[in-house]
């Protein structure tokens, strides 16, 4: 395997598209970001009277000229019925960013080099939830047809590629909560290892349903105590925090290889070059207590990009505002940085958007390129007194202006799953 | 147009998302107005469900038109 002798190739980043609790569309959602926007609101399109957490972050309903969404705009009628929402919303984040990079293979090789790898941490519970009520009600014989290939999760891969006439490898990640970052890293090895010279890579959920709180609820993970208050709810490092909020979405990155980029003169956001991974092998749900996991993850990301701490501007938090996991995460810094981590920007746009799950990596990796094409580190929203004191500078509440060259983005998944992705300006 | 075609038309056109004019009695699901395989198997589900009739898999595969349906639901529809 891997013997034929070719040097790994640069992957750099040449599309992108987000759609999250703060909108639809990559400018649109940074601006408001930037902004100290949350996207946390009430749940309206279910009861929520029997769940003791009753806010999320929704995708809000619009047309896409106001930067909301509207399915009809982006999937025929007859379609959405094929697909769980997790896959509608993958499409609309995929086809963001595939125009965005201006890529269309006009011919058949060019077709059979670009892939898709979009994850999701869990998949159609929506639609396995229907599904599974026609079984309980005697109408088994009810079942749609589409049922199984609107929730397995390849199929937003499967979905993306029929769109766009993708023949390159097609694949599919699933870790929980750190599937997005995964899908980032492992797409761009595909690259790197010349499986494809495109790659349409990311993370979608949307969990953001009747079973999916009440599964997250069961599991005392959520946020309890502002449903009266939603936008203050996610405050990872806050004293105040009590769980994290649960956020539907999408993130996709167009990756590319360098080579195949510049030859065509693409616009390059920015450079994927470190990626690492780890296991806790301690807990189904809770984070290693030594925060070792995370440590070994962001150490093995900056030894592949061969940069020291030091050379970090920026890190994107997995900061879900759990007590537990967001002071685990900051000493796993502390500790990697050491004296480096003094001044060192660290924020956690959970704050904002509340935790997309499986897309969550995805998301956080394309605020990570924007926080360095536009040098600044986006807020730790409702951060108000830290729970503990730390050299690591959180960016409490409001954006900070900063040199920027080199950012790291880490996810950390249910089984002990971690992972971290560092970028880079472009070269 | 009998109640039965008028009805038959209206699930095929929200079902495949096709314009009301292409749906003729002629018209082949597949052939004429873009349907896959398991669109036809939710369309035969859809008229089970409505018109109260069931479908066997066999008489289904049979159904390949619209006027094929109409035929088949008018035949065998609880009177």
């Amino acid at each position: 395997m891997f013997a034929n002798g070719a040097a790994p190739r640069r992957v750099v980043i040449t599309g992108m598209g987000i759609a999250c609790p703060l909108g639809l569309g990559v400018e649109h959602v940074w601006k408001r970001l930037i902004a100290g926007d949350s996207g946390i609101s009430a749940i309206q399109s279910f009861d929520t009277k029997d769940l003791p957490a009753k806010i999320a972050g929704q995708v809000p309903v619009g047309s896409k000229a106001d930067g909301k969404l509207d399915l009809a705009e982006w999937i025929p009628v007859k379609d959405q019925k094929k697909m769980d929402r997790f896959i509608q919303l993958a499409l609309v984040a995929a086809v963001e960013a595939v125009e965005d990079s201006g890529w269309k293979p006009e011919d058949e090789e060019g077709r059979c080099a670009t892939g898709v790898m979009i994850g999701s941490g869990i998949g159609g519970l929506q639609t396995i939830h229907e599904a599974s009520q026609h079984v309980a009600a005697g109408r088994t014989k009810r079942i749609s047809p589409f049922f199984i290939p609107s929730a397995l999760i390849n199929l937003a891969s499967g979905h993306v590629s029929i769109r766009y006439g993708f023949k390159g490898p097609n694949h599919s990640v699933v870790t929980a909560c750190a599937t997005g970052v995964h899908a980032l890293g492992d797409a761009a090895r595909l690259i790197a290892f010349g499986d494809a010279d495109v790659m349409v890579a990311g993370g979608a959920e949307a969990a953001v349903s009747e079973i999916g709180m009440a599964g997250f609820c069961a599991s005392r993970a959520l946020s309890t105590g502002y449903n009266d208050t939603p936008q203050q709810a996610s405050r990872p490092w806050d004293e105040g925090r009590d769980g994290f909020v649960m956020g539907e979405g999408a993130g996709v990155m167009v990756l590319e290889a360098l080579d195949h980029a510049k030859a065509r003169g693409a616009k390059i956001y920015g450079e994927v070059i470190g990626y690492g991974m780890s296991g806790d092998a301690y807990h189904i749900t809770a984070p290693s207590e030594t925060g070792d996991g995370a440590y070994r993850s962001m150490r093995a990301a900056l030894k592949s990009a061969g940069v020291a701490p030091a050379d970090v501007q920026y890190v994107n938090a997995h900061g879900t505002s759990t007590p537990l996991g967001d002071d685990l995460e900051l000493g796993a810094v502390e500790r990697l940085w050491g004296e480096a981590g003094r001044g060192l920007a660290m924020s956690s746009t959970k704050s904002a958007i509340g935790h997309l799950l499986g897309a969550a990596g995805a998301v956080e990796g394309i605020f990570s390129v924007l926080a360095i094409r536009d040098r600044v580190a986006p807020p730790t929203v409702n951060l108000e007194k830290a729970s503990r004191e730390s050299v690591i500078d959180r960016v409490a509440k409001v954006a900070q202006e900063r040199p920027i060259e080199v950012a790291l983005s880490n996810s950390f998944g249910f089984g002990g799953t971690n992972a971290s992705i560092v970028f880079r300006a472009a070269p | 147009m009998s109640d039965t075609a008028e009805k038959v038309k209206k699930i095929v056109v929200e079902h495949l998302g096709v314009e009301e004019a292409k749906v003729t009695n002629d018209a082949s699901f597949i052939d004429d107005l873009g349907a896959d395989s398991l669109d036809t198997v939710e369309l035969v589900m859809a008229f089970e469900e409505a018109f109260g009739v069931e479908i066997p898999d066999d008489a289904a595969e049979k159904i390949t038109t619209v006027k094929d349906a109409i035929a088949y639901i008018d035949e065998h529809k609880a009177a």
